[in-house]
């Protein structure tokens, strides 16, 4: 085995999508990493897990059966442990360009991108449209609100920021977005559909937020520009699951001189004068054990390797289905996003279920993973509060529901101890709040900007 | 390994994966048969994300996209991405060097346990060079003299080749002795239906209806994506 050097640059503590982007850029740009996982998996909390360990980590089997063998080979489900999916012109699409980790993955579009409008028996699920064509078609407006809509979608494309001929009289830097739609005289139900599920916010706060509106009309155009490269929903998702998108950062890490380490447990960080200057660590999975001692500039990590040093800032609440079928009202897609607005089911928070199947490698023919996730708004009664969601599916194979996850947040920037600790992984349901944790650490730990353009010029491929 | 002015003949990529202990000459093999270079000392491997190479037979032209571990294999922290879809492993160990030959061991077996069923796999002895059959000069077989720093017989490793199935070569990459050799031998090993995919053998029964929608996120951004929707 070899040795574990004396002194790293920096040493990064779990293999979450986020840490492992962070330790890929790092290398590439030169930095020496030492990289530790305590799972004997990559991924962390956003692995990708097989059936077997699924039903194991949620417990929900009696001693001594094993229902999993009722679905087929277990290593042929990739099962998502966070649902979410990129956005097609969305910054992680960049970053996997930019590094050219794009190499070693192969994505496929999301069929469909759906909404709910309406509960209970009365709720349909429909395309959300993301041009003036699908607008006029859509049968979540009335022959008037179509219109309108038209209107604001074609609106939407034209506006300019610097140019106030756009900007329809409004005084677009101080407004709120609510005054935009009330120019256009849209109706409730269509602001719903717009803010959350082409905006994707979670919740009705953006609508008061003054000054608040040029990035509304930016989020809605990042959905349209999504949709329109290639063709069907703005999402795009990796073969075999989200679990490969941290082993492909981890690869561009390793690539560049970056050292992994699965198995292996931080028993100590190590400080001088309040800051961290290294860590006693275990591998484990070996014989014998391998104890270990190193240095480093600065450690990087998700929150579980720092209890002391996050505080919660909410839960999400998460139910995992293995369904023998698609979801109604989409079209019998392989795959699609149907988002809930919170104000349709009398919530806080919106509903999302992300769907996904063998079309994606993740599961045996036949199946369907349905992942519902929100915010919890109780403390109790977690099933109700996923409940709307839950009856868009229809009959359920199986379910795995825990207790409600917690959401960590640092408390402290890192200047102060070198230690730099990620978010939690949000309820939103693509990747852009995890890029910008990116772009927020990369900010804080290496002092500058972080350009991702460019960088994989210095990457060396043979000629095709 | 250039072909004279022949027609077409059909393309295929295989993904091809390397495995052995350290230092036993993975990388040199690989720059070898891409480059047909040595390089005395070579560092661990750092910056390739990884290598291509063509390789000619008669009917077909096969394109090995040459996967290297980059040091992930070292704390046995090799990804399963890794090994998803490779169609062949190049598995290699130091005849100079017995414990190597117990991990590359430990790697097909690895390898039949995480790869597509259809893996075709080489095992590869390297450094013929530092043995008294050095790299293709004919020296004489029988050699337990002071030169020969071999320590695995070709019959041991042959031996356990068989009984796995698994393709066998011993090479020297620093004299380029048999090199070629093992690449072509796994490029004429490797079935013609597992070609018929863009991607490996696991990616084939979702060929066809599935392949229409796969997403080419390197392609050309639509030049008006920027400007603002495309409404």
């Amino acid at each position: 085995m070899d040795e574990i050097a004396k002194e790293y640059d920096v040493i990064v503590l779990g293999t979450g999508l986020t840490e492992c982007i962070l330790s890929g850029v790092l290398s590439v740009k030169g930095k020496k990493v030492l990289h530790i996982d305590r799972n004997d998996h990559y991924g962390g909390e956003a692995a990708s897990v097989n059936l077997e360990a699924l039903f194991k980590k949620y417990g929900n089997y009696a001693k001594g059966t094993e229902p999993w063998k009722q679905y087929g080979r277990v290593n042929d489900w990739n099962i998502d442990l966070v649902p979410k999916f990129l956005m097609s012109s969305g910054e992680l699409t960049n970053i996997l360009v930019s590094t050219d980790v794009t190499r070693y993955l192969e994505f496929k579009q999301v069929a469909g991108s759906y909404v709910q409008q309406g509960s209970g028996s009365r709720a349909t699920v429909a395309k959300v449209p993301s041009d003036a064509a699908e607008a006029l078609r859509s049968p979540l407006m009335g022959i008037f609100e179509k219109r309108r809509m038209k209107n604001f979608i074609e609106w939407v494309g034209s506006f300019d920021r610097k140019d106030s001929a756009t900007h329809k009289g409004l005084d677009i830097n101080n407004c709120t977005m609510k005054e935009v739609y009330d120019k256009f005289g849209l109706e409730a139900t269509t602001k719903d559909f717009i803010g959350h599920a082409m905006a994707l916010y979670h919740d009705d706060s953006y609508l008061e937020a003054k000054g608040g509106a040029p990035e509304a009309i930016e989020r809605i155009r990042l959905y349209g520009n999504s949709v329109a490269r290639y063709g069907k929903s703005p999402y795009i998702y990796p073969l075999y699951g989200l679990g490969e998108l941290p082993q492909g950062f981890a690869r561009l890490s390793a690539i560049y001189g970056g050292t992994y380490m699965l198995n292996t447990n931080v028993d100590e960080l190590i400080y001088e004068g309040g800051k961290a200057v290294g860590i006693k660590a275990t591998m484990t999975g070996i014989e014998p054990e391998m104890k270990f001692e190193t240095r480093a500039k600065m450690i990087l990590g998700d929150p579980s390797y720092f209890p002391g040093k996050v505080k919660v800032t909410g839960h999400v609440l998460r139910a995992i289905c293995i369904l023998k079928h698609p979801l109604a009202s989409t079209n019998d897609s392989d795959s699609c996003q149907l988002i809930i607005p919170q104000s349709q089911v009398g919530r806080k928070n919106d509903i999302y279920i992300a769907c996904v199947s063998a079309a994606h490698n993740v599961c045996p023919k036949g199946y369907w993973i349905a992942i519902v996730s929100t915010i919890a708004e109780t403390s109790a009664n977690h099933h109700l509060e996923l409940a709307p969601g839950l009856e868009r599916l229809g009959r359920i194979e199986e379910q795995f529901m825990g207790s409600p996850i917690p959401l960590y947040e640092p408390l402290e920037d890192g200047t102060n101890d070198n230690i730099f600790i990620s978010k939690s992984y949000d309820a939103s349901s693509h990747f852009e709040s995890t890029t910008d944790n990116v772009r927020d650490i990369y900010r804080r730990c290496a002092a500058e900007e972080l350009v991702v353009e460019g960088l994989r010029e210095g990457i060396q491929v043979a000629e095709e | 390994m250039a072909d004279s002015a022949n027609a077409p003949k059909p393309s295929s990529s295989v993904k091809l994966v390397l495995l052995g202990e350290a230092a036993v000459g993975k990388s040199s093999l690989v720059l070898r048969f891409v480059n047909n270079d040595f390089q005395e000392n070579k560092e661990p491997t750092i910056g390739a994300a990884f290598l291509t190479q063509k390789c000619n037979l008669p009917t077909r032209t096969i394109k090995f996209e040459i996967w290297d571990t980059a040091g992930q294999e070292r704390f046995a922290s090799l990804a399963p991405m890794y090994y998803r879809n490779a169609q062949a492993a190049l598995v290699v160990y130091d005849l100079t060097k017995p414990t190597s030959l117990v991990k590359a061991k430990h790697w097909v077996a690895e390898l039949q346990r995480q790869a597509s069923p259809g893996i075709v796999i080489a095992l590869v002895g390297n450094k013929l060079d530092l043995t008294n059959d050095g790299a293709g000069s004919g020296a004489a077989e029988s050699g337990d003299d002071s030169g020969d720093a071999r320590k695995i017989t070709t019959e041991e490793a042959k031996t356990y080749a068989e009984e796995e199935g698994l393709l066998f070569f011993e090479t020297s990459a620093k004299t380029g002795y048999n090199v070629t050799e093992v690449f072509t031998a796994i490029a004429n090993a490797i079935p013609e239906t597992s070609l018929k995919s863009a991607r490996g053998p696991g990616a084939s029964h979702a060929a066809g209806r599935t392949e229409e929608q796969r997403v080419n996120l390197n392609g050309p951004r639509d030049p008006n994506a920027k400007e603002g929707c495309a409404c």
